[in-house]
């Protein structure tokens, strides 16, 4: 098994590379003078002679690549200047905020989607089967940013369960207690729309399975039926669920930007849209970067997974 | 084209879509020619106006701008942003697919990896990426939604094509001088186009989505100017004291998407030709029972008796009757042998007796099957659960297919031994290794930490027939146990089954095509033919002088142990297709000696000698066959 963590952290190294090339790429599409970009209403002609040292912009594009990538790699995303601080300093304030939101989104979305999906395969054409579609159609329709927008006004202001926006109370004690009645609309919010994915797929992985020769098996030995369905059928419908979840994981994730937003979150998401509307180019790209290593990291979690589940993937 | 239609309009809730969509784009069509105020028109003394007010249907917004006309205006310009994007990436990305799958070699290598790394990002992070380098702006987010779902379209499009260009017509063409270009305009194109139509029209909706949501983040739309996802925007700021003007524009997106999924979904269903014939349906705990008459009666004191049972298929208005009225018996420590061809209605008999037979389709209309006093056939599932394995067990045919792949051989046969038995797992450990032993397996305690990918197929046959002992049954059922396996295999399979027959006194109900198989380990033989029994007798009776024809074919057919799978279709003809069951003798139109009479009406399984029974009106005289 280690050495199959191993192999899938070296393969990761190119998709890493790859990112950052398109990244950089995207960047340079940037129109105009690129220091003078950057810097905004701070474009002094020493700020952007600095600048141009730095980075090495009055260079050509690849040579800026690897001062970059080398920059980088030592750690240094550059500079925020509408921030005055280091990038990565003010990503990895935010990060923690947008991990505990997206973590816990996708774990709601895991556990809902999975249960709803093998409910719905076992009660296929049943009540239960047509109540989970309906819903699960109208999720996934619906905008995660109105829907956070309509859970605020009947949750927070009509029924008064939980706060409105925010992570933590301005005033007052900071506990996992506060922290959870201030997660609990926003983690839902942004799990509605995978929730929906992954239970229609978890659905049809299901029904797939539940068609095979072991569960037929499984049922001749009397083995009892919810275990026929949630350990034999869901065990191996697992197999195809699990890449799903990867790809959803990549939806919450950036899809966090919208609840962030709507519920006022300090998270990543907010900084980024932020630092586009103020063109902080620099924080832009070093938070871009930094999320997408960490969705690529995250997928080579999934990939070990799936492995441990199955045997049959050599490791 | 027609029937596809047809089909759609059949799924109400696409239709629903259908006109829901159609609907909100003609009304975008015409926004224009509506009496409406100007969008864009402010009115800050009237702001906030409640929805029904006089002059605003729907109220004002914030700056006491028409909500109405905003929202007829706003939904125009959000589907034509998304049905834009739509394009934009399909005509891109199918494009980039072609050439990469048409070409394919170090150009397909190429773009592929270039499309596995923007595929490598979260989704909405590439899109405010592009965003923040271009600037926000209505064009910008769109040329941004568009760009992130090229790879979607590039990736899928290339697979087709891929397909298409190894084909005959595409060599014929280039053989016929046609440059590559010319190839792909008039051979590969008008092939994919379908698919990319489809694709199209299932990523619009996220489209629409994606693009409200960039303008909803103030990177899309700038002011005035206002699709739906930057009135919600606005309208956030308000939305405690107003929500109205959040509710409008967010239903309507609502409104729109669902449609779209609606209809897309519709389109798939019609599409897939597996839901059409009903094969997506998931078999239920145990067999329906519809049982058209009273149960007959238990006739024998045999430990299993099988009495009229009748198992059809319903398949949409068509009814397959694969068992047709079967009685059977087995006494303890018997061993009775089912034999016929494939679809004769032998494994459906077997597996209906542990209401075993995948419903639906499969439904048992007859009928009864009595073991240890009760009549299985409509008991209560926790009664056909409890019985399973314990009492009855069976051994299924393809042990690659009817193992757990994931599950260690252990652990199944552990399971096996706790379902019904309250024991510790370590003495469930204990006796599942005395279990592989008694099956003759080498290695046993290592081999309980085996997968089933792990083992060959005479090894897993094994582990099945273990899991079928495990709670010491009284009948074993075995389906075809040994028609996966090569010929050696087979016989030491049969050998271990014939030793724990006598060991155990177990009861076995043999199903099979072969009659070697069944000289081998049976002392009773019934032959099936189109889900009725035509013969039935002792083993060495039938084997010396069978008396239906059908049966003396079968015999001919099997010089040695294990070699009449291949000999089988030296029958002349198939056997009849059980939904059109010709009046009459079943095997009337491959038998040699058919009458008239044959084909009149229906025929008794009648008694011959002491313990025999035939069903043919011209039963084969004795003759003493030569081996
Ligand atoms: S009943 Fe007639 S057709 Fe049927 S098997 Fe006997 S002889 Fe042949």
């Amino acid at each position: 098994m280690t050495g199959y963590i191993l192999k899938r952290l070296v393969s990761a190294i190119p998709v890493l590379l790859g990112i950052s090339v398109i990244v950089f790429l995207i960047m340079a599409m940037i129109p105009g003078d690129p220091a003078t970009a950057i810097l905004g209403s701070y474009a002094t002609p020493e700020n952007v002679e600095k600048l141009n040292r730095d980075l090495g912009l009055d260079q050509g594009l690849v040579a800026r690549y690897f001062i970059w990538l080398g920059n980088m790699l030592q750690g240094d995303f550059g500079r925020s200047f509408a921030l005055n601080r280091p990038v990565l300093d003010e990503v990895l304030d935010r990060f923690g905020a947008t991990l505990i939101l997206a973590g816990t989104s996708f774990v709601l979305c895991s556990l809902l989607g999975i249960a709803a999906g093998v409910i719905s395969a076992a009660r296929q054409y049943g009540v239960a089967d047509k109540a989970i579609t309906f819903v699960v159609l109208l999720g996934i329709s619906i905008p995660s940013f109105f829907l956070g927008m309509m859970m605020i006004l009947v949750f927070a202001v009509q029924l008064r369960w939980f706060p409105v926006s925010g992570m933590w109370p301005i005033y007052g004690d900071r506990n996992l207690g506060v922290l959870l009645e201030h997660l609990a609309m926003p983690a839902f919010a942004l799990s509605v729309v995978a929730t929906g994915v992954i239970a229609r797929l978890a659905r049809s992985a299901m029904l797939e399975v539940l068609r095979q020769d072991f569960i037929r098996t499984a049922r001749a030995k009397g083995v009892r039926e919810r275990q026929v369905i949630w350990r034999h059928a869901l065990r191996a419908a697992m197999v195809s669920i699990i890449p799903i979840l990867g790809i959803q994981a990549g939806f919450v994730l950036s899809g966090a930007v919208y609840i962030e937003m709507v519920f006022q979150w300090p998270g990543v998401g907010r900084m980024l849209v932020d630092a586009i509307l103020k063109r902080d180019i620099l924080l832009v790209q070093g938070g871009v970067v930094f999320i997408a290593a960490c969705y690529v990291i995250f997928n080579i979690m999934v990939d070990v997974a799936q492995a441990l589940l199955d045997p049959r993937i050599k490791t | 084209m027609m029937a596809f239609f047809r089909l759609l309009a059949r799924n109400r809730l696409a239709l629903a879509g259908l006109v829901v969509i159609g609907i909100v784009v003609v009304l975008a069509l015409i926004t224009p020619l509506l009496p409406l105020a100007d969008p864009d028109v402010t009115d800050t003394p009237n702001r906030f106006q409640p929805m029904f007010s006089a002059g605003a249907l729907l109220g004002t917004d914030h700056l006491g701008r028409d909500l109405l006309s905003r929202l007829m205006w706003g939904t125009r310009l959000s589907l034509a942003m998304g049905f834009a994007a739509a394009v934009i990436a399909a005509v891109l990305g199918s494009a980039i697919g072609i050439i990469a799958g048409f070409y394919g070699g170090r150009t397909d290598n190429v773009i592929m990896r270039g499309v596995d790394m923007l595929m490598a990002f979260p989704y909405i992070l590439l899109a405010l990426a592009i965003v923040a380098a271009l600037g926000p702006g209505l064009m910008n987010a769109l040329i941004a939604v568009a760009a992130v779902n090229v790879p979607f379209f590039a990736r899928n499009i290339r697979g087709i094509t891929v397909g298409i260009a190894h084909k005959e017509f595409v060599d014929a063409a280039r053989l016929a001088g046609m440059r590559n270009r010319e190839i792909i305009l008039a051979e590969v194109l008008p092939n994919v186009l379908p698919v990319i139509v489809i694709a199209m029209s299932t990523t619009v909706g996220w489209m629409i989505l994606e693009t409200a949501g960039l303008s909803f983040l103030g990177l899309g739309s700038q002011p005035p100017q206002a699709d739906l996802g930057s009135m919600l925007g606005e309208a956030r700021s308000a939305l405690i004291t107003n929500p109205h003007t959040s509710i409008v524009p967010g239903a309507m997106i609502l409104v729109i998407v669902m449609g779209i999924n609606l209809l897309g979904d519709g389109v798939r269903d019609a599409l897939d030709p597996r839901l059409k014939s009903g094969a997506l349906s998931r078999p239920m705990p145990a067999t329906t029972v519809d049982r058209d008459g009273p149960a007959p009666a238990a006739r024998t004191d045999s430990l299993l008796d099988i009495a009229d049972l009748r198992t059809e298929f319903r398949v949409r208005n068509r009814v397959y009757k694969a068992v047709g009225g079967v009685d059977l018996h087995v006494e303890k420590g018997e061993c009775l042998g089912i034999i016929g061809e494939s679809g004769s209605g032998k494994s459906v008999t077997a597996l209906s007796v542990m209401g075993l037979v995948a419903s639906p389709p499969g439904v048992i209309t007859g009928g009864a099957v009595h073991f240890d006093g009760q009549d299985l056939v409509g008991a209560r599932y926790e009664v056909l659960r409890s019985l399973r394995g314990r009492r009855v067990a069976y051994i299924f045919q393809d042990p690659q297919a009817t193992l757990h792949p994931l599950y260690k051989a252990g652990d199944q046969l552990i399971e096996a031994i706790r379902t019904h038995e309250d024991v510790s797992r370590e003495a469930a450990h204990r006796r599942a290794i005395s279990l592989l032993k008694s099956v003759r397996i080498p290695n046993a305690e290592s081999r309980m930490e085996s997968y089933p990918y792990e083992m060959s197929g005479g090894m897993r046959q094994r582990v099945g027939i273990a899991m079928a002992l495990a709670n010491d049954p009284d009948v074993i059922i075995a389906d075809e146990p040994t028609t996966a396996l090569d010929v050696t295999v087979q016989a030491q399979i049969l050998s271990v089954l014939s030793d724990l027959r006598r060991e155990r006194g177990l009861a076995i109900i043999f199903i099979t095509h072969d009659f070697g198989v069944v000289g081998q380990l049976c002392d009773r033989v019934a032959v099936m033919y189109a889900g009725r029994i035509v013969e039935e007798g002792p083993t060495a009776a039938v084997l010396r002088s069978p008396q239906h024809p059908y049966t003396s074919r079968l015999i001919d057919c099997v010089p040695t142990l294990g070699g009449g799978q291949r000999r089988l279709a030296a029958i002349p003809g198939l056997p009849p297709v059980v939904d059109r069951l010709p009046h009459g003798c079943a095997f009337a139109d491959r038998c040699d000696k058919a009458q008239a009479e044959c084909r009149a009406g229906s025929i008794a399984l009648a008694p011959t000698e002491p313990a025999r029974k035939v069903r043919c009106l011209f039963p084969e005289v004795a003759k003493e066959r030569s081996a």
